[in-house]
Parts: C-alpha cells; sequence; structure tokens
C-alpha cells in the first residue's frame, strides 16, 4: 500500500468529503435519513455502485469517444444501479419498498457522475475502484451521522430498538424533510470550525 | 378539477426541493444570483414538460407488465419493468442532448442564456426523480402526467428563484465563519422548507 493509494483512500472520508466539502450528491441523499436502516442500505448501495462503475468505465476509458462519453457513463451507471436494484428487491423486499424512487436515483447522483468524469477517465482500474468506494464511503458516512440524529430524535430508536426511555417525547420535526437540512448545515459548521482552511470568505 | 389539485399540490406540498431534495446539487451550486438561478429553472420546466409525458407513454406501452399486448398475445406477460432506469436515463440524456442542439442552431440568444445548464440537466435528479414518481404514482392518462410535470417544474423553479433572492441579500449580513456559505445555505434552505410545510394538507 503506497503512499498514493493511501490518499486515494482516506481523502474522501474527511478532508474531501464528497458532501460537505464537494457538495455533490445531495439530491437522492437526505429522504432516506428518516431511519439508519435505510440510510445504511442507501449507503451501501452507493458505495458498491460508484466503486464498481468506476472500475468499468476506467476499463474502458481507453475506447470510448469524448463525444458521447456521458452516455456511455449514464448506461454503465445504470446498469450498475439495475443491478442494487435487483439484488433488493430479491432479498430485502421492505427496505426497497421504503427507499421507493431513491435507489433509481442513485443513476443521477452527482458523486458517481462527478468521480467518473474527474478520476475514472484518467486513471488505471484499481485506483479508480478504490477511490469510488473511498468516495461513497465518505457519502454513506454522512447519511449514516444524519440518519442517526434524525432517528434517536424523531423515535427515539436506533435501527428500530428502543433506545431512549419510554418517557421521551419523540420530537416529530426531526422526522419532516426541513430538519435534515438543518443537522446538515451542523454537520458542514461543525467540520468547517474543525478545518479552517475550508471556510468560505 | 382534478388537474388544478394536481397541480397546486405538486408546486406546494410535494414540492421537489423541499419535500423530495431532487435535484440538489445544482440547486445549490446555480442559486448565487437570481438571473441564471432563473434560466436554470426554466430550463428544468422546460425538459420536465417534454421528457415526463414521453416517459409516460414509454412506460405504458413497453415497461409495464403486459405493456405489450399490442404486439400481439404472446407479449401480453411479458415484463419489462426492470429496464426502466436505462430507458428512462437514456430518454432524458437524448432529449437533453437534441434540445440543446436545436437550440443552438435557431434560437442562438436562448442558448446563449440557458446554454450552459442544458448538459447539466441531464443529470439533474429532479428530472429522473419526476419520471419514477410519475411510474409509481400510476397516473391515468398523457395529460396528469404533464400536468404534474409542470407543476413540479413550477415548483423547482420558485425554490431555486427564492433561494437565489435570499442569498443575494444573506452577502450583507453577518454569518459565523464556519457556517459561511455553504452550511448557512443548508440551514436557509431547511427553514424554507419548513414555511412550505404550511401548505401541507391542502386539497382542492
Amino acid at each position: 500500500m503506497n503512499e498514493e493509494l493511501k490518499k486515494t483512500l482516506l481523502n474522501p472520508i474527511f478532508k474531501g468529503n464528497p458532501i460537505t466539502v464537494l457538495v455533490l450528491g445531495i439530491c437522492s441523499s437526505l429522504a432516506v435519513t428518516v431511519q439508519l436502516k435505510g440510510a445504511c442500505v442507501m449507503a451501501l448501495s452507493v458505495i458498491i455502485v460508484c466503486g464498481l462503475s468506476s472500475l468499468v468505465v476506467s476499463l474502458l476509458r481507453n475506447s470510448i469517444p469524448n463525444r458521447v462519453r456521458i452516455i456511455v457513463q449514464l448506461v454503465v451507471v445504470a446498469l450498475m444501479v439495475i443491478l442494487v436494484d435487483q439484488v433488493l428487491k430479491a432479498y430485502a423486499y421492505a427496505v426497497d419498498k421504503q427507499l421507493s424512487v431513491y435507489i433509481g436515483l442513485i443513476i443521477t447522483n452527482c458523486i458517481v457522475m462527478g468521480r467518473i468524469e474527474a478520476f475514472a477517465l484518467g486513471n488505471k482500474p484499481i485506483p479508480s475502484m478504490l477511490d469510488g468506494l473511498a468516495n461513497g464511503a465518505g457519502y454513506g458516512l454522512i447519511l449514516i451521522i444524519v440518519a442517526f440524529f434524525r432517528e434517536l430524535l424523531g423515535s427515539g430508536t436506533l435501527f428500530g430498538l428502543r433506545v431512549l426511555p419510554a418517557s421521551y417525547v419523540p420530537n416529530n420535526l426531526v422526522i419532516l424533510p426541513p430538519m435534515a437540512l438543518i443537522i446538515l448545515g451542523c454537520i458542514v459548521w461543525v467540520q468547517r470550525s474543525i478545518q479552517k482552511d475550508l471556510q468560505e470568505k | 378539477m382534478e388537474y388544478i389539485s394536481l397541480f397546486v399540490k405538486s408546486i406546494f406540498v410535494d414540492n421537489m426541493i423541499f419535500a423530495y431534495f431532487l435535484g440538489m446539487c445544482s440547486y445549490l451550486a446555480v442559486s448565487k444570483n437570481v438571473k441564471t438561478a432563473n434560466g436554470l429553472g426554466i430550463a428544468v420546466i422546460f425538459v420536465l414538460l417534454c421528457t415526463l409525458p414521453l416517459n409516460y407513454l414509454l412506460n405504458k406501452f413497453v415497461l409495464q407488465p403486459g405493456a405489450l399486448s399490442w404486439l400481439g398475445e404472446r407479449f401480453a406477460d411479458v415484463d419489462l419493468s426492470f429496464l426502466s432506469f436505462i430507458l428512462f436515463i437514456a430518454v432524458i440524456a437524448a432529449f437533453v442532448q437534441i434540445v440543446e442542439m436545436v437550440v443552438e442552431k435557431f434560437l442562438p440568444a436562448l442558448y446563449s442564456s440557458l446554454g450552459i445548464f442544458l448538459p447539466l440537466i441531464a443529470v439533474n435528479c429532479a428530472i429522473l426523480g419526476g419520471s419514477l414518481f410519475m411510474q409509481q404514482r400510476e397516473f391515468l392518462n398523457c395529460g396528469e402526467a404533464a400536468v404534474y410535470a409542470l407543476g413540479s417544474g413550477i415548483g423547482w423553479w420558485l425554490a431555486i428563484v427564492a433561494l437565489a433572492a435570499i442569498r443575494e441579500k444573506l452577502a450583507y449580513s453577518k454569518v459565523p465563519a464556519p457556517l459561511k456559505g455553504l452550511g448557512i445555505t443548508f440551514m436557509v434552505v431547511g427553514l424554507m422548507g419548513m414555511a412550505f410545510m404550511t401548505f401541507m394538507g391542502i386539497s382542492l
């Protein structure tokens, strides 16, 4: 494991996190953060799709004509998403129903396309796959943090198991969509207080 | 009457941004000033309005279980719905490409104001999301799909123009340094979403 590979793997988790630093892929992410379980499945799906499609595009990179590359990339990503969706439908039907259209929306998730454009088109297959996996993981991390707070405060449970005492009155506001954004804002706040060089002027 | 109800609902109650977080990336990236936000918003309305009915027909006559029965008895129990992601995104990408070329050729003025946004729209989640919601909700006819598309497009446009206006004003206020830019924008969108929640439960 050399230095460069290590950097490829670790950078997207915190320092160059796709959501809080690059602002990519927020689209489909927040709606699945009401419960930790859904968020974990979503995070896993994105990691798989991101890693595999980076790998495939990187393998094809010398034979894709530049003009039609967007369509080729979309087809590759869509193929991976269909695979993930079919697997979920077969083995975790309830979760698939709960995630509804958001699994399909991984296709247009900017992280996947962004990493393909920025990394996989110009690098060898293995580093590209690692880059895809790491970016998916950085994305999943934020999803899981948001989901943790939303499920804990909104229903007093984690993974469906009661954690807070029964006397805790669930805060219904946290379950509603706007609070996901506000929690995300707080995460950005915390990260930028630690990493001062990210602050905007 | 149902059309009006669907229209109002898709603008305010089921707002693409505030209720489903669709199209967030370009929403945050292109909302720094009102003029460009307006351009992108209009482009989104237009593309949604064209691709959604198209995808509706595709869904009805190709993808649904049993949709191919117009080809003859043998095809009556073919279910192609697993292909819907790839076909929807292909329609959207192809359509965006065609629109871009047509606009560039015949309406250069519009192209120079919309041009840069058009390629962005192919990967805007709001467009694909619209089609996937359409498939999930099983609209009765093409008209309903078009009304839904128009409504959600207008809802998206409204949201991005409003956010751009707020961000223009925000430039003059004192925001704590770590929150500046991205952080405060998330919070503003959250607060706007809460305001939009007052429309919940509206029915005409």
